[in-house]
Parts: C-alpha cells; sequence; structure tokens
C-alpha cells in the first residue's frame, strides 16, 4: 500500500502511522447529554466495508495529518488530503 | 458413528469406503427457537453447548461460506489462559480446562497438545511484570513458572540470548498452554451439534433482521426468511456490518492480522514462544512447518489479506529471536478479519435489541477462548442470564467505564 502524501508524493505505507476514523467530532462538553456524547465520539465506530475516511501521520516525511479515503475490502487509496485543509471547508 | 479404535480397525479392513459425512448439511427450515449467525469455532461451540448443556435443540447455525472458512482457520492455532485482569483469568481458565476435555466430550479428535507457551522478557522491570502477571495466574489456581535465563537456554539453546536490543533475561511459561488443531475444532463441534439436532446451513447469508416492537423476530437470508425466538450473532470480523443491520454501532474496528507458515522441518520448537518485544510469536505444527505471526496490520481492513511492511516486520522479528529462521522458507502467508474493541476484550452481551445476542470483539485472541466463548454464550442464550466467567464482557461496559484494557492501551483499537 502506498499513499500520495500532498506534500511529499507517493511513499511507501511504513512511512505512516494510523489513527483511525476521521469522520466524528469532538461534541460540546457543556450539553446536557456530554457524557452520552462522548461515549459515543470515543467508543463507537461505523467500521463501513468500503470507502472509509480515515487520518494518517505521516511521520517519517512532512510531520502532516492527513485524511485518506481509501476503501477498507481491497485498500485502493481514493484521495488524500491535509486534515487542516479537509477541516476548513 | 463413535469414533474408536474399533471403528478404525473395521473401516480400514474394509478399504475406508463405511465412512460417513461428520455432519449434516441442512437446508433451513421456516422457524427455530434459536437461529445464530456464523458458523465459525465459536457458533458452532454455541450451538454444541445449547443442545448439549441446555437441552434446546430446535437451533440452526447460518454460514454466509462454509462452516469454518473465517478465522478458525485463519488463526495460529494457540491456546493459553496467561491473562492477568479478574475479567479476563477465569474465563480464560473455563476455556483451557474445556480444551483439556474436548476430545473426549465431542469423541473427536482435536491433537490438543499441552506443549506450553513461553513468554520471553529482556528487562528487569518486564521480568517483575511479568513476575506480577505469573503471580495473579497461580491465585487463580492457573499454572505459570518464571524462567531465568538458563531454564530458558536449556530449553532454547538456538534463540538469540545475547540481542543487544533484547538480551533474553527468561520467561514465563505456562505448560498447560499449548496448540490445537483449528479445523477440526470447527468439525468436532459442527460434528456434536448436528447429532444432537442442529441445523447447519452453509451458503446461507444473512442480508436483514425483521424488527417487530423492538424484538428482533426473524432473519433475513440469501435462502429464505427464518423466524427464530432469539438470534445470536458470533461472526466476529464481520460484526460491525451484522450488527448494522439491526440498527446497533458497536465498539469495535474491523482490522487485517496476516499469519505465517514455513516448509516443513523435523521437530525443533517444543512449545509456543512469543517474543512481545520484537511483535513475533511462534510454534511448530505436527506436520513441522513454523508457524508464526506478529501484529495487525494497523488500519481498518476486511481485505483478509495485509500488506508487506507487515511481512518485513514479523520476519525481522523472527530473525532477531531466532536467527537460524533466515534459512527456511516461507510456505504461505494469509489474513484474517478481526473485531478489535476498544479495550482489547470481547464482548458477550443482550444487546439494546430484545432477543438480540451479541458474541463479538474477540481481538486476536479468539481461538483459545472457542470453548469458554460458546459455554458463556449458551448459557446466556438459554437463561438471558450472563454465565459467571463471562460476566464481565458487558457491551455496555465502555459507558459505564468498568473496561478490561489488558495492554492499558485506551480505545486505540490498532494498539491492542
Amino acid at each position: 500500500m502506498r499513499i500520495r502524501c500532498p506534500f511529499c508524493g507517493e511513499r511507501d505505507v511504513h512511512e505512516f502511522t494510523y489513527l483511525g476514523d476521521a469522520n466524528g467530532t469532538r461534541p460540546d462538553p457543556s450539553v446536557a447529554d456530554a457524557a452520552e456524547q462522548f461515549h459515543d465520539y470515543v467508543y463507537l465506530r461505523d467500521n463501513p466495508a468500503g470507502p472509509h475516511r480515515e487520518y494518517w501521520y505521516h511521520g517519517a516525511g512532512c510531520h502532516g495529518w492527513l485524511v485518506v479515503e481509501r476503501d477498507t475490502r481491497t485498500h485502493e487509496i481514493r484521495s488524500v488530503a491535509f486534515a487542516h485543509e479537509e477541516a476548513a471547508q | 458413528m463413535k469414533y474408536s479404535i474399533f471403528s478404525l480397525a473395521a473401516n480400514a479392513l474394509t478399504g475406508h469406503k463405511g465412512w460417513k459425512p461428520a455432519w449434516r448439511d441442512a437446508s433451513p427450515r421456516e422457524a427455530y427457537d434459536v437461529v445464530i449467525v456464523g458458523g465459525g469455532g465459536h457458533g458452532l461451540a454455541t450451538a454444541y453447548y445449547l443442545a448439549k448443556e441446555h437441552g434446546i435443540t430446535n437451533v440452526a447455525v447460518l454460514e454466509k461460506g462454509w462452516i469454518g472458512s473465517g478465522n478458525v482457520g485463519r488463526n495460529t492455532t494457540i491456546i493459553r489462559s496467561n491473562y492477568l485482569l479478574p475479567g479476563n483469568i477465569p474465563f480464560y481458565e473455563l476455556s483451557m480446562k474445556l480444551w483439556e476435555g474436548l476430545e473426549q466430550d465431542l469423541n473427536y479428535n482435536a491433537m490438543v497438545s499441552q506443549r506450553g507457551v513461553l513468554n520471553l522478557f529482556h528487562s528487569d522491570a518486564q521480568r517483575d511484570a511479568f513476575a506480577r502477571r505469573g503471580n495473579a495466574m497461580r491465585l487463580h489456581g492457573v499454572d505459570a513458572e518464571l524462567l531465568d535465563r538458563d531454564a530458558v537456554r536449556k530449553m532454547l539453546p538456538f534463540l538469540n540470548f545475547d540481542d543487544a536490543r533484547f538480551p533474553i533475561q527468561g520467561g514465563l511459561l505456562q505448560p498447560r498452554g499449548g496448540t490445537v488443531r483449528h479445523d477440526a475444532v470447527a468439525w468436532g463441534y459442527a460434528r456434536g451439534a448436528s447429532d444432537r439436532g442442529v441445523d447447519i446451513v452453509q451458503n446461507c447469508e444473512v442480508t436483514g433482521f425483521r424488527i417487530e416492537n423492538g424484538r428482533a423476530v426473524a432473519v433475513e437470508t440469501t435462502r429464505g426468511t427464518i423466524r427464530a425466538r432469539k438470534i445470536a450473532l458470533a461472526v466476529a470480523g464481520n460484526s460491525s456490518r451484522v450488527a448494522a443491520m439491526a440498527g446497533l454501532r458497536l465498539p469495535i474496528e474491523s482490522h487485517v492480522l496476516q499469519a505465517f507458515v514455513s516448509e516443513g522441518l523435523k521437530p525443533l520448537l517444543p512449545g509456543v514462544v512469543t517474543f512481545g518485544a520484537g511483535h513475533f510469536y511462534i510454534s511448530q505444527s505436527d506436520k513441522g512447518g513454523l508457524v508464526f505471526g506478529g501484529d495487525i496490520d494497523g488500519y481498518n481492513s476486511y481485505a483478509q489479506r495485509g500488506n508487506l511492511p507487515t511481512v518485513e516486520d514479523v520476519c525481522e522479528g523472527g530473525m532477531a529471536l531466532m536467527p537460524m529462521i533466515g534459512r527456511v522458507r516461507l510456505l504461505r502467508s494469509w489474513g484474517g478479519i478481526m473485531d478489535m474493541s476498544m479495550d482489547g476484550s470481547p464482548i458477550i452481551d443482550r444487546t439494546p435489541v430484545d432477543g438480540l445476542y451479541l458474541n463479538a470483539g474477540w481481538c486476536y485472541g479468539g481461538f483459545k477462548a472457542t470453548p469458554a466463548s460458546g459455554w458463556c454464550f449458551a448459557h446466556l442464550i438459554a437463561h438471558d442470564v450472563p454465565h459467571p466467567a463471562g460476566a464481565a464482557f458487558r457491551l455496555d461496559r465502555f459507558a459505564t467505564g468498568h473496561l478490561i484494557d489488558e495492554k492499558g492501551q485506551g480505545a486505540q483499537p490498532n494498539l491492542h
């Protein structure tokens, strides 16, 4: 598996570290059901068989956090973007 | 047919033409008391103990492929009960005791071989941690012996004791641990369940659940709708996908774990050796192949195959531990899909949907748990009360804070 880092170009997967699902949004701790929302945020996953948006860290390269869309059935990578650019949108 | 020396001799004298299939390949009926989804080790063991221990025989096991085609045929066949935490030790020791009586109970040769499992340590701190683990095991009646460097050298003289980074200082040995012929576990449980009236239905994929008034009443399958008073899921690897059909989100990620076997060699390794610091463990099968593995690849996957960096990492671990492995040729490698839970421990519990039961989250420790998993899951399904040995494996423990995190990694499944 190779990931095309937007800054460094295509690199072998061993340069990267995996964090996981990139779809969660950290809940607001001040809302009434914050404990329940945090439980869902921390512990529950959609875990799809198919396209999956996920965080990878390019530790042996530019030290950038990436959002990668990858098919969990084939490991095919469909898109890669910087996480901060995704977050800004 | 009961297998014995006499049935073997009788069939040998008649050209082995008298053997019958070990279990019935059934077609699904319209309704059952219990439908078990998943014809792997855990599902078949659950069906067997439901019939044998609880007298519930109107049961179907539904398997999307053929029985034993998932993780029960993809593991490295190791059994052990060397756990530390209170929720885990009694459960895995129950499993070990069931392994010890399994072949007589099933009248089936599963080649249970208690050849010992040795965990190596490499520093004073790690020795102290292992001593604590060994003491916890012994307090629960599990066997454990702390070996020093010389004792390990006597047992395994060919290991690299003076590795610069991880010199071997000793190991924690569980003599009752060992290996089991994994396919025979699936076949033996299938035979025992089938003999007691359980329908084993292959090529029958569940495509949905029928839920009425908050209660699961039927499964939709590729071979029609099947009604059931109780529906039990034992589909580790795909638990999230199947549970999603019932509207549930689980604390699970699916990850791929690779395993490897070498060409056959003369007897070399007396037991199982784990080199945790180097992410490598190894044993030798009765056919002579070295069976070994390491860590999961580390990213969500349903592919049942991994990538090369992990192959390289595992082989580096092997070379660091026993350099002579470098002259051995690899015969095969394969991947299985693990239910990686958020604390590294499994789930055996009811679900928020009435009549729907969940057995999931086995990470890469499912094989050794097979008998106890079936035993406890059958108890839960039969009585709606958890078995005491599996009572800690609750689905709601992540909300209540009663996690069973053997490695202390937190909700980062690829690190468990």
